[in-house]
């Protein structure tokens, strides 16, 4: 057991005191002294990234297992509900997201290349698409508290009671509901604002964290190689984006039906 | 310290040694140094005392509920106030105590040190994790003072979100909080483990201590945030009043306890499983061989950890889960006790034939391995449907699960604070006293909850703070087993505490383990190794030990 595992040495601190080398790599200054080398670091770093994103898989998943639960038992409330959420609205958000994601996606590889200018741009563009994504959900959520589709003891069930008639056919708009079911679609509402808005706290931290990413990307932090902050704040973004990619459909779309 | 020869205590001479000149203890000076300190040993240690305070806090509850049961009329307390006891003593030692004592004290001070790196991958966020377990601890003290939470641990809905004007929210707000704590531990091991072993440091090398707390952080990451999402949504339904567990809504309490016991099954094994990775460590050393079936016992930690996702359902038998899926639980949940059979019977082959002594963690591992068969053997009870009906919601219950949890998880705690509190302070405990405290806690253990098993057989319910008059002497037997045992408890505060100035000094391998952390000095330098290590043998290679020549050993000073 030759070299093993400790031997006397008078600096306690040598990685601390000065920047040395280290596998022939000059060692970054964001580079942790408690990290063999910059490769493990930055592996580490990305893998801890990849497990937080699984918690958060959990997280949403037990809101997941509700929806897919109260969908089965209460499948014409939520057919009704979910009709009064507007799919143009939710398509347009789903091209803002992915374009964000897009430009998220672009401001990685721009950090990887170190072109500081783009990598700004880039994050200012995920900034600004992140809070068109808000403001558009601000305008549904607003639309859903005129209709007091928001729920708790101000909440209406008359319109799925008594569907609107269409001027031009004369037929009803919706299936009507008994009342009784339709209490139900306050269960798909509140799913609704449970799940979205989780998925918007997700994004407002988001946000928050692009403009700190922003400002350290500014004073070049991200322009020397060291791109892991970047990197791993992209795969949260598209967590988010990924999210929605799955909320989209089970909420807007999936029980929508022709009237018959 | 006994000089007998069946000791393996290996301490430095008395009159000249002295610690280390420089160590993590003394690296830094200051209360600050501590509070902002990014060093895995030190929060270890700041978790030790934390963790250490809520225990006593949450063992004051315990006391007073046994008061109470002492006489089967309700003298000491109107049962809303006992209601209160309980359910603080339950949150306080769950989430409190049992969840993060071993991970994220010893597993915290220890990982990096098996594994041969200077620290876990995550220094900050290992730190951010004590800050929020003492917020999570806070808010459980705020709830308390502002009048307590009378839901019991588990806030079973709807009683929880209609019925009960305490502090519900207080309290969710201190277990979500902790939540994040325990799943950021888990997380930092899980990736300390995964990218920062030293060169040779096989998975197959590691220590069983770092397997059983690989397997634990896989539920801690799994299982914590669905048990934050069900508490989320209670909150909601307190303040808010939606009605996604409100049946007058259309919303099925049914899917709380789904939600909650996806994640508090699982926690269990959050619970024990860390502890029977001290004790792997524990009954190897103390027998000189090494773990027999190794890869059996590591492989049944993580079978555990995968078992115990699919058997949440068995707390829900008397709930009006269907038949099919009552029966389905059932099998499943039998199937725990295979993997947890594999690590008893190997742990008694480990011992056979093996160079024994018997110092006090091997003596409080023994306490573990009797008092958990107990435990686990009873387990199978309730798993069986036809018997669970009889038997749940009585005490029989209640000693099942402090068996498996105090029995079983605060023995390995202890045996693993005795085990390492050497390496971890540079000092030794007085050991007569010490065997003293060990064979106390034991004895005070049985005498509390034996009898609970027969009370509940009887058909004693649990939660009920008054009896008929026919169940007071088992009451009394158990009210006294708990007083022995609150004794055995004070003695290690005491000792432990007089051993931090006047302790002998313990060396570098007081009880000639292989673990690289016996492999450094004690108490270790504040980067554990000057030089990263090369892992050349097998984990509990008692050979490689013996043949290491005195200047291999000899570490800095």
């Amino acid at each position: 057991m030759a070299n093993t595992i400790a031997t006397t040495h008078d600096s306690l601190h040598p990685t601390l005191e000065h920047p040395h080398v280290h596998d022939e790599h000059v060692v970054l200054p964001q580079h942790r002294h408690h990290f063999e080398t910059e490769n493990q670091q930055r592996e580490a770093g990305s893998f801890g990234m990849w497990l937080f994103l699984l918690t958060e898989i959990m997280f949403f998943g037990g809101l997941f297992f509700a929806y897919l639960l109260y969908r089965n038992w209460y499948y014409p409330a939520f057919a009704s509900a979910s009709n009064q959420l507007s799919v143009p609205l939710g398509a347009f958000n789903t091209v803002i997201l992915i374009s964000s994601g897009f430009c998220m996606a672009l401001g990685v590889y721009y950090a990887e290349v170190r072109q500081k200018t783009m990598l700004v741009a880039m994050l200012i563009l995920t900034t600004f698409f992140g809070v068109v994504f808000l403001g558009v959900k601000g305008v549904e959520y607003h639309e859903k508290w005129e209709k007091h589709h928001i729920p708790g003891s101000s909440f209406d069930i008359s319109e799925f009671v008594n569907p609107p008639i269409d001027a031009k056919t004369g037929k009803a708009t919706e299936e009507p509901l008994a009342p009784d079911m339709a209490q139900k679609t306050q269960v798909f509402f509140f799913l609704y604002f449970a799940m979205t808005g989780m998925h918007a706290l997700h994004m407002i931290i988001g946000i928050a964290v692009l403009g700190w990413l922003t400002w350290r990307a500014h004073r070049f932090e991200f322009s020397n190689g060291y791109v892991a902050p970047i990197e791993n704040f992209g795969l949260y973004w598209h967590f988010v984006d990924i999210v929605w990619l799955f909320l989209f459909p089970l909420l807007y779309l999936i029980n929508r039906h022709p009237l018959k | 310290m006994s000089t007998s020869t069946t000791t393996i205590l290996n301490l430095p001479d008395q009159a000249t040694a002295t610690l280390p000149k420089r160590n993590y203890l003394n690296a830094e000076h200051g209360l600050l140094s501590w509070l902002f300190t990014g060093d895995h040993k030190r929060i270890a240690m700041l978790y030790l005392f934390s963790i250490t305070f809520f225990f006593f806090i949450g063992g004051a509850f315990a006391g007073l509920i046994r008061l109470e049961l002492l006489t089967p009329q309700p003298d000491l307390v109107a049962s809303d106030t006992y209601n209160k006891f309980f359910t603080m003593h339950g949150i306080i030692m769950i989430f409190l105590f049992l969840v993060p004592s071993v991970p994220a004290t010893l597993g915290n001070f220890l990982i990096p040190i098996m594994l041969g790196a200077k620290d876990l991958a995550f220094p900050k966020i290992n730190l951010l994790s004590w800050y929020l377990y003492m917020a999570g601890g806070t808010f459980t003290l705020a709830a308390l003072v502002l009048g307590g939470v009378d839901t019991g641990w588990t806030f079973t809905t709807p009683l929880s979100t209609h019925y009960l004007n305490t502090h519900v929210i207080t309290a969710a707000t201190a277990i979500f909080i902790a939540g994040f704590s325990s799943i950021f531990t888990g997380l930092n091991f899980i990736v300390t483990i995964h990218r920062m072993r030293a060169p040779g440091m096989t998975w197959f090398r590691m220590p069983l201590f770092v397997w059983s707390n690989y397997a634990a952080s896989i539920l801690m990451v799994l299982g914590t945030p669905v048990l934050a999402i069900a508490i989320v949504l209670v909150a909601l339904e307190r303040t808010i009043g939606i009605g996604v567990f409100d049946p007058t809504k259309g919303g099925d309490p049914l899917l709380f306890q789904h939600l909650f016991w996806f994640y508090s099954h699982p926690a269990v094994y959050i619970m024990i499983l860390p502890g029977m990775g001290v004790i792997s460590e524990v009954i190897s050393t103390f027998s000189r061989k090494r773990v027999f079936g190794y890869t059996a016992v590591a492989f049944s930690s993580v079978a555990i950890a995968l078992f115990g996702f699919f058997v949440w359902a068995h707390h829900m038998f008397i709930m009006g889960v269907s038949n099919y899926s009552a029966l389905v639980f059932s099998l499943l949940t039998m199937l725990v006790a295979v993997p947890s059979a594999i690590k008893i019977f190997n742990w008694a082959f480990t011992l056979q034939k093996g160079s024994l002594t018997f110092e006090t963690p091997m003596l409080y591992a023994f306490g573990f391995m009797g008092l958990f068969t107990i435990g686990g053997l009873t387990g199978v009870f309730l798993g069986s449907l036809g018997m669970d009906i009889h038997l749940t919601e009585t005490y029989f219950i209640v000693a099942h699960f402090h068996f498996v949890m105090v029995g079983g998880m605060l023995m390995a705690f202890l045996a693993g604070v005795h085990f390492w509190w050497p390496k971890m302070t540079g000092r030794m405990y007085p050991e007569s006293l010490s065997k003293l405290a060990a064979v106390t806690t034991f004895i005070g253990f049985n005498l509390t909850f034996l009898p609970q098993f027969i009370l509940g057989y009887l058909g004693m319910p649990r939660r009920y703070h008054s009896y008929p008059q026919e169940f007071q002497v088992l009451n009394v037997l158990s009210t006294a087993g708990a007083t022995v045992l609150g004794v055995g408890y004070l003695l290690p505060m005491i000792y432990l505490g007089w051993s931090l100035k006047y302790g002998a000094i313990a060396g570098n391998n007081p009880w000639q383990a292989t673990g690289l952390e016996w492999q450094i000095q004690s108490p270790p330098l504040t980067e554990n190794f000057l030089v990263t290590p090369i892992m050349d043998h097998e984990a509990y290679d008692y050979e490689w030990l013996a043949h290491k020549t005195e200047q291999e050993v000899t570490t800095v000073g």
